[in-house]
């Protein structure tokens, strides 16, 4: 069995489970965030009276935090309402951040953990060895009434990326180039796994992303084997034990395998209205950008910001630009201001706003307008994603964000690399 | 289960959530009004030009993106009666077996050739689909799925 098949087998109580069969598993950790107020309508009209779970039950604020209307804080009062009297103590207010980010730094999320948000990008927990997969409002409402969901196992795609990356490469650049080459249907329903040297060599921060973005291509959870640097980001949020230790059997068979070079693999960016709209920076060079977006699930961890600041140091962002930086998680603010980044990208003309999702879906902090040109580190640029559906939003790294801040052009990240 | 004399209409693929329900009117909870604004980011005049029954025809990933429900929420509140897909993105379509929305998965569909405006039949038990002279079939969903379609979606099942 593949590991997330001993994930899903465990969570069902089953020894043995293969791939196309519907399992009943019992969910680890759940987690509810403010888009869906329809949570808790389907919840009651499902009969609910009691959450089965209430201890591995967490809401998370962040899509509309702090609420940029009346509706949604209106939405934000029930769901209160709604933890209080379910005994949910576990409700991440407003501007703790992104909900994967906020369950990480709190301590839920730990190799062979079995869990399911109210998110697409909930593959991101992959990277730490987890079974994560998002789900709608409805299935929500029946784990919080059930504690369990049927679950169909998902064939294993394997995806083995060798080779040091280039100067100015981010694992966000080496995702890019996978969906842009399998394109974004590639892996309906499967899981996607990532291994081989360069996966081994990226920091965790870094395999979030590569995780994070696997929803883009279709997958129902991504994974990749916790190693010592797994275990060495996890214990400074305090996970030190693995639900249950679990890796692949050698004789598992993986319905796909891919191999990329990162070494041939250079900055690339995302074209506007689909995310595999591959091309190198490179071609789109000298396009001005009106707004640069650094944030997200995606691309607002520490490293992301860090990367911006390094590059950003002692410059200004180009006139006729703006800069808005939203860090994921307040956790990530916090390092941010302490090892100066923050005093480093405002003294450079950066704007900050809430930890959460800020402008990625449009919901406010930074949407674009009609006409506008938006580069972001986050993982969308379906048409209207940001805000108008006339606007063209470009998916790139950390590192192409930031050095086009900096000329208010497309830019080739390499150039703006401190020597 | 028989959907008659419906108005197709077509889209391609990669149909994002985005484009079935822009994050502009995530906030909305009344279904009715949710139902208001159906494929506005791809199409922003549909909400107008839909005639009730209507059926989706579309290409592959129909339903990508977010794990919004309000993208199967409006199909059902303005009126869609099915989608047709060469293939759904998964949670869109866990999503549409909860609330009983027919979400058809039909790999041939480029094959049947059909046209936006056409008016259509279609038996889903039978995997059968009649537009003017002309029939096609596909494989139909699963009884037990077809069953709480019928009945309404996953809360008959807590009734």
């Amino acid at each position: 069995m593949h590991a997330i098949e001993k994930i899903l087998a465990r969570a069902s109580g089953k020894t043995e489970v293969s791939a196309g069969e519907i399992v009943t598993a019992e969910v680890d950790v759940a987690e509810v965030n403010d888009l869906y107020l329809q949570v808790v309508q389907s919840f009651y009209e499902l009969g609910g009276m009691k959450v089965k779970f209430p201890d591995r039950t967490t809401f998370v604020f962040d899509h509309y935090s702090p609420a940029p209307t009346i509706k949604a804080a209106d939405n934000h009062r029930k769901m209160r309402q709604f933890c209080r009297t379910m005994g949910i103590d576990a409700l991440f207010d407003i501007g703790k951040g992104v909900c994967h980010q906020v369950l990480i730094e709190h301590g839920y999320v730990s190799p062979g953990s079995l869990i399911v948000e109210t998110d697409s990008h909930t593959t991101t927990l992959g990277a730490l060895g987890a079974f994560g997969t998002g789900v709608g409002a409805t299935d929500m409402a029946l784990i919080l009434r059930n504690g369990s969901l049927w679950f169909r196992v998902p064939e294993v795609m394997k995806i083995v990326i060798d080779g040091e990356p280039g100067p100015g490469v981010m694992a966000k650049d080496l995702i890019l180039h996978i969906i842009g080459t399998l394109k974004q249907d590639c892996a309906i329903y499967k899981c996607v796994e990532f291994t081989g040297s360069t996966v081994s060599a990226l920091p965790v921060e870094e395999r979030l992303v590569l995780c994070n973005m696997s929803v883009e291509m279709g997958a129902k959870t991504a994974y990749i084997q916790p190693d010592e640097k797994t275990w060495d980001y996890l214990a400074q949020f305090g996970v030190r034990q693995a639900r249950r230790i679990v890796t692949t059997d050698p004789d598992f068979r993986y319905q796909e395998e891919y191999h990329f070079d990162a070494r041939t693999i250079g900055p690339s960016l995302a074209l506007p209205g689909s995310v595999d709209n591959l091309a190198p920076v490179q071609e789109a060079e000298g396009i001005h950008v009106d707004q640069v977006f650094i944030g997200t699930c995606t691309g607002g961890r520490l490293n992301d910001i860090a990367t911006a600041a390094r590059i950003l140091q002692g410059k200004k962002v180009a006139k006729g630009t703006r800069l808005v930086i939203i860090p994921a998680s307040e956790e990530v603010f916090r390092q941010a201001l302490a090892r100066g980044y923050v005093q480093t990208l405002l003294d450079s003309g950066a704007v900050f706003s809430t930890p959460g999702c800020g402008p990625c879906l449009g919901a406010h902090e930074g949407v674009i307008a009609s006409g506008e040109t938006c580069l972001t580190t986050s993982s969308r640029n379906f048409p209207g994603r940001m805000g108008s559906n006339d606007a063209r939003i470009y998916v790139v790294s950390p590192a192409t964000a930031a050095a086009s801040a900096l000329t208010g052009t497309i830019t080739d990240p390499r150039q703006a690399l401190p020597s | 289960m028989k959907i008659q004399a419906s108005t197709i209409y077509r889209f391609g693929n990669n149909i994002d959530t985005d484009q079935i329900y822009p994050g502009r009117y995530l906030e909305l909870t009344d279904h009715a009004e949710i139902g208001r604004h159906a494929m506005e980011g791809a199409d922003p005049d549909f909400p107008r030009r839909f005639r009730k029954g209507g059926i989706i025809v579309a290409g592959s990933n129909f339903g990508c993106g977010s794990s919004r429900e309000h993208a199967v929420i409006t199909l059902k509140n303005i009126g869609v009666s099915a989608v047709l897909a060469k293939s759904f993105a998964r949670i869109f379509y866990r999503n549409c077996i909860n609330l009983a929305l027919p979400a058809v998965m039909i790999p041939e569909l480029d094959s049947f050739g059909l046209q936006e405006g056409q008016l259509a039949d279609l038996d889903l038990a039978e995997g059968i689909l009649t537009s003017g002279d002309r029939t096609f079939r596909f494989v139909p969903l699963p009884r037990d799925i077809l069953e709480l379609i019928e009945k309404g979606g996953v809360f008959a099942l807590y009734k």
